[in-house]
């Protein structure tokens, strides 16, 4: 049945929400204070290529980061740092893979976001928006062939993303396939410096959702609460067997689309507007407003996530970086295969 | 008793279902229907619930069986025609051939293309993609040009830990066939010598190992005697049997059914300039299609594409430096 909601249902808050709020917030603060250190690292030469930075979408890839359990499968995309430390990457990961260290997760031989733990469930984006969905969608059907009922995915795209033949193709797979998969959405009203209004024609991305037949919702990203009970709700009825869920979260996005993007063509009414809160400072109101942190622990909390970002940092700019002299330079993972190549 | 090409790749994905259960199939029309050329005809009975029709997504079947190869299974995909992967080309060259070099978890795919023309069949029915494919790192690139062939290569490209292009020809399903179907063959990456001759050595792939057996046999007539280099793998390329080969003959001829510019014949005559220079009596030559769009009507297709006239021709050509 088709079953589109636009508004979230504040029937289902679990009831440890102050508990999940506080978490989420400690993984929002820690991902904009990594960032900021990653912008600081790039202006500073030290990062070769891009830094591609999510700020204002935290309250949004961190609940779908948080709705997953270990086994789960999780697919983040550009925008998801906060996500991806929900999730359990290891902060360290985040420095290796922007230095380039042998030590990083692709060793060098691929940068910055681009980066996973396969074995972990948690995959590594290639640049081409949209094709990240269907390995999520295969990875789902791997399990259920394995009789693994209990497993969910969830994935994340961006406004621009949903243009994609690669997003229609995977949105329509998982939905025939009826997958316990959950896509997020972020409209950050900006891909590169194409507003939605050039993207896209319909009135609201979670339209979307009757063409697949799938459940859609519509929230306001930049309000954690409201990111967490939606976001938790698509889950747990994902989990439940009622498929694919299409979560939109609108928001702004509050940097460039890189740090060499000073973003220049934003239409600066929109930071007026409820999309262009950040979602880091209301969460820190509700925090004080609900009276589940003073300002003297939020100060903590920074201290904190500070102190574990410039850990991780130091010790990754110890480590050695990639060696030409020390890749095997090899593609290919079966032996005799890679033996038999010609060399010229 | 004798099988078809055909049935032989039937038989190697049966095999392949039976033996590992971590194997299915998921392409357009391939369950109930068995696929559009019958590649997979009775196996969604005979193994239900892996045999899976896919919406018409190529981009999708490709991402969710590297999805679900890393999450440990072996998908094999079928195209309904190797043209339509052109739609996968994404997934195939970014997505899968790099996941290992990336992340060192291998993506163990296996894509079909049903490859190649057929009378009548026009652009878009008809392309020969092998050395598309084979110009991306990561990727196995096969072309069987016999039965047996099509059913030792097509279960080891199942076993192999990289994603495998699979070209098999559609001219040769219902045309060639064999006795029986042999347990074993020869590892991919290693070619096979056809037939054995002294004057002229010819590396054919897919399809044109039958046209250049047919054109060896017009040769003979004269008393020429080519010898035949089978690939059997486009990547990887045996360039020892090939350099073995023009070292008793000195004379070498490329023959594929695909587009000239920068193929695999190219990449055979660069490998054997370099390293077999000393070994030519005369400059290597290449036969390809022509370098159109591959035509509809039989006249102009039988033109288009390299035939057992032209090889003898340019044999004559050749063997009279």
């Amino acid at each position: 049945m088709l079953h589109t909601l636009k508004e979230p249902r504040r029937d289902v808050v679990p009831s440890d929400i102050k508990e999940q709020y506080i978490k989420a917030f400690n993984w929002m603060l820690l991902s904009r204070i990594l960032e900021q250190k990653l912008a600081s690292l790039w202006h500073a030469s030290k990062i070769a290529g891009g830094v591609y930075l999510g700020k204002g979408q935290e309250a949004i890839s961190t609940a779908l980061g948080m709705i997953l359990k270990s086994g789960d499968v999780f697919g983040p995309l550009i925008r998801d740092q906060a996500g991806r430390l929900a999730f359990g990457e290891p902060l360290i990961d985040v420095f290796r893979n922007h230095f380039g260290t042998q030590t990083a997760p692709t060793q060098g031989r691929d940068g910055n976001i681009h980066r996973g733990r396969l074995r972990e469930g948690y995959h590594a984006m290639i640049s081409h928006l949209g094709t990240l969905v269907s390995v999520v969608v295969g990875a789902l059907m791997a399990h259920r062939f394995k009789g693994e009922t209990s497993v969910i995915g969830a994935t994340s795209i961006g406004d621009g993303g949903t243009s994609t033949g690669s997003f229609h193709e995977a949105m329509n797979m998982a939905a025939v396939e009826k997958l316990p998969l959950v896509v997020v959405i972020s409209n950050n009203q900006y891909a590169f410096s194409t507003p939605t209004n050039r993207q896209f024609a319909c009135q609201d991305l979670v339209d979307r959702a009757i063409g697949y037949g799938v459940e859609g919702y519509s929230m306001d990203g930049t309000d954690l609460r409201e990111c967490l009970e939606v976001m938790g709700q698509a889950a747990d009825r994902a989990r439940l067997g009622h498929g694919p869920q299409l979560v939109v979260g609108n928001c702004l996005r509050l940097n460039g689309h890189a740090e060499h993007d000073d973003a220049a063509y934003v239409d600066k009414a929109l930071f007026d507007t409820s999309l262009g809160r950040d979602c880091l400072e209301v969460a820190e109101c509700y925090l004080q407003e609900q009276q589940w942190a003073d300002e003297t622990e939020i100060k903590r909390w920074k201290e904190e996530a500070k102190r574990q970002v410039e850990e991780a940092a130091a010790k990754a700019q110890d480590e050695p970086v990639a060696d030409p002299t020390n890749d095997d330079w090899c593609p290919y993972a079966t032996p005799r295969i890679a033996k038999a190549m010609f060399v010229q | 008793m004798s099988i078809t090409y055909l049935e032989a790749i039937r038989e190697a994905q049966a095999n392949a279902l039976r033996d590992d259960p971590r194997v299915y199939i998921y392409g357009q029309d391939v369950a109930t229907l068995g696929g559009a050329f019958k590649a997979t005809k009775n196996l969604a009975q005979e193994f239900p619930g892996r045999v899976l029709d896919s919406p018409i997504s190529e981009d999708a079947m490709v991402g969710s069986a590297i999805g679900a190869a890393i999450e440990g299974m072996r998908p094999i995909v079928e195209m309904q025609f190797a043209d339509f992967s052109s739609v996968a080309f994404t997934q195939i060259v970014n997505q899968a051939a790099t996941l290992f070099w990336r992340t060192q978890v291998p993506c163990p795919i296996t894509i079909r293309l049903p490859s190649g023309g057929n009378p009548g069949s026009g652009p878009f029915h008809s392309q020969n993609l092998e050395s598309l494919y084979a110009h991306f790192p990561g990727l196995v690139v096969m072309t069987p040009g016999t039965v047996e062939d099509a059913y030792t290569m097509l279960v080891e490209a199942v076993e192999i830990d990289d994603p495998v292009i699979f070209c098999e020809h559609k001219y040769l399903y219902n045309r060639l066939k064999a006795a029986s179907l042999p347990d074993t063959g020869l590892p991919c990456g290693k070619a096979r010598v056809a037939r054995q001759g002294r004057d002229l050595t010819i590396v054919a792939y897919g399809v044109m190992v039958q046209e250049a057996l047919t054109a060896a046999k017009l040769l003979s007539q004269e008393h020429i005697e080519v010898e035949i280099v089978d690939l059997r793998s486009v990547k990887p390329i045996d360039l020892e049997t090939v350099l073995a080969s023009v070292a008793r003959t000195a004379r070498l001829l490329c023959v594929g059914e695909s587009f000239p510019w920068g193929g695999v014949n190219a990449e055979i005559i660069a490998a054997v300039a370099t390293h077999g220079f000393h070994l030519l009596d005369a400059p290597p030559v290449r036969i390809n299609s022509k370098d159109t769009p591959v035509p509809y009507h039989p006249n102009l297709w039988n033109v288009h594409k390299p035939s057992s006239q032209v090889i003898v021709k340019t044999a004559h050509q050749l063997l009279r430096w």
